[in-house]
């Protein structure tokens, strides 16, 4: 069975003056995979990230997006894209419904299959007497939830998560992994950052950044197995340790 | 003798629609390390606002080193070191420009209190010059830190100093605090993440508002009920759509590359018809052992 790439980076690296934030990453995501995005903080993880995302121009390097070039087809990008992070998800003074449209009509559905998606979500996430009350009244952890369905609303090839289950309780975040493996199951690729590293073991394969260069990259199994440790945290800590990067130029 | 106590303590917002702290009592020894754990919105910042003097509380009694929350709020300022979840010092000051401007603010010194802050700003030397606003989030962090204890508080109020950062700076961030206890500063914090509950003396468990349990981290996890397990198979996904869907299964959730379960009735449905039924169901690689709970583990549980 040969895998679909959907996103393929080819030395991809961003500088900012002497700076260089993300150093030559080279690697490939497939089609319907859950990849883990680790690193520090300071590791360059958001400067690729919005690269990635047509967000923000490369220096050097190439990068095809679901297909499209992520020099000259970053709209193209856009709209086969969702996007959530913990920072910003949704607007808090529209209500739930106004929210899902308001979405779903940026990343281009039409009326029609608005109205169907909207009643759709609304019934699948259990917040029939919510619709017409304002996001800001929501739990946090539903509207975690909510933001990840609206991210998905319009079957996107791949939807970027950063950091999506940041300060949610335990029993949320293992119900927003369980809205991750069904989008995953219905063939939309995941890409995620978390500082959870129970979360790490989620994911098909991971990634983890150094200094702007990806340090490893494999199963969780086998990067455990690679440093002969038996959790994924203490991987991380092995490789995060050599980090010399600290403050210098940035 | 208590550094931190609360009695009854209630704070509501929206003319009393949101509860957000519902009849909190515990208190704090002197050179405690304590924890409040929880996730965002359980009230632990309200808390902390309203031991800060900076937040009335709508009932209940609270004092910090024997002084009361409302009526002695000047002599409660003066003694305690706050760092907010958000970061609060000057962007547009440098790093020496906001420890000099917060030692001043306290009439004291930064070379008074040297001491204290030594082994954490020997790291933001170099920077020193630098704009707050301009540090990452790891140095941002240590800054703040120094801020809050140039005074040399007699307790310290720490929420969520670790949220967002990554593993590497979480530890050293609880280096920092163990050696600030061993200089007999009592220590309040606040974390969402449960792994590092155990670092902490006693903790807290709290939930919307209320607390679920307050003790040390080794009875919280001798209380949990259930004998616990960790299974793991090839196909975990598969697993645990078994397992939930198992009546002799009480509980599961994921751990990783484990699933955490209790049984129903420990002793009639044994782990190995478990095993049996797990095989029957064409899984491979089938694992299942005995394990201590986590505090994670002991908070799902108390929730439910």
């Amino acid at each position: 069975m040969i895998k679909e790439v959907v996103i393929k980076t080819d030395k991809l690296t961003k500088r900012f003056g002497d700076f260089i934030a993300t150093n030559e990453i080279t690697f490939e995501v497939y089609a319907g995979e859950i990849f883990g995005f680790l690193g520090a903080n300071g590791a360059g993880k958001t400067t690729a990230m919005k690269m990635l995302c047509g967000l923000s121009r490369p220096s050097s390097g190439n990068a095809t997006i679901a297909g499209f070039d992520i020099y000259k087809q970053t709209e193209q990008i856009k709209r086969n894209i969702g996007y959530m992070s913990q920072k910003f998800s949704l607007y808090e003074d529209l209500t739930v419904l106004e929210n899902i449209q308001f979405f779903g009509g940026i990343y281009g559905l039409s009326d029609k299959q608005l109205k169907k998606k909207s009643n759709e979500l609304i019934d699948i996430l259990g917040l029939q007497k919510e619709s017409k009350k304002l996001v800001a009244s929501l739990p946090l952890g539903w509207k975690q939830k909510l933001a990840f369905s609206v991210a998905v609303l319009h079957e996107p090839k791949i939807v970027f998560l950063d950091e999506p289950t940041g300060g949610v309780d335990p029993i949320i975040r293992r119900q927003f992994w369980d809205l991750i493996y069904q989008a995953a199951d219905k063939g939309i690729t995941i890409f995620v950052t978390t500082h959870y590293m129970d979360e790490a073991e989620y994911c098909n394969r991971i990634s983890i950044m150094v200094d702007g260069v990806i340090e490893a990259l494999d199963s969780p199994i086998n990067l455990k197995q690679q440093f002969t440790t038996s959790t994924i945290d203490e991987v991380f800590y092995k490789l995060a340790r050599r980090a010399k990067r600290t403050e210098n130029l940035k | 003798m208590k550094d931190v106590e609360l009695n009854n303590i209630v704070k509501t917002y929206n003319k009393g629609e949101i509860k957000a702290v519902n009849d909190v009592s515990f208190s704090v020894d002197k050179g405690e390390l304590f924890g409040l754990i929880g996730a965002d919105g359980a009230g632990k910042s309200s808390i902390f606002r309203i031991l800060t003097t900076l937040l009335l509380p709508d009932s209940g009694t609270a004092s910090v080193n024997g002084a009361d929350v409302i009526k002695d709020y000047k002599l409660i300022r003066k003694n305690v070191g706050y760092m907010p979840g958000k970061f609060s010092l000057y962007q547009d000051l440098s790093v020496a420009e906001n420890l000099n401007f917060f030692a001043t603010v306290f009439n004291t010194t930064v070379s008074e209190n040297y001491d204290l802050i030594k082994e954490i700003y020997i790291q933001l030397e170099p920077f020193k010059n630098r704009r707050a606003g301009k540090l990452s989030g790891g140095m941002k962090q240590k800054l703040a830190l120094c801020c809050a204890l140039i005074h040399r508080p007699t307790v310290l109020f720490l929420d969520e100093p670790t949220t967002g950062v990554d593993v590497v700076s979480r530890k050293e961030f609880w280096e920092m605090l163990k050696g600030l206890k061993q200089q007999g500063i009592t220590i309040l914090v606040s974390t969402p993440y449960m792994d590092e509950a155990t670092l902490c003396e006693r903790i807290a468990l709290i939930q919307n508002g209320r607390l679920m349990t307050i003790d040390t981290p080794d009875n919280i996890v001798k209380q949990f009920p259930d004998s616990l397990y960790a299974v793991r198979a090839d196909n975990m996904s598969k697993l645990q759509h078994i397992l939930r869907n198992n009546q002799q299964i009480k509980s599961c959730f994921s751990f990783g590359d484990y699933h955490h379960i209790t049984f129903q009735d420990d002793i009639a449905y044994s782990q190995n018809e478990l095993i049996q039924t797990l095989q029957s169901a064409n899984l491979k690689d089938i694992e299942i052992k005995h394990i201590t709970p986590s505090i994670e583990d002991c908070f799902i549980n108390l929730m439910n």
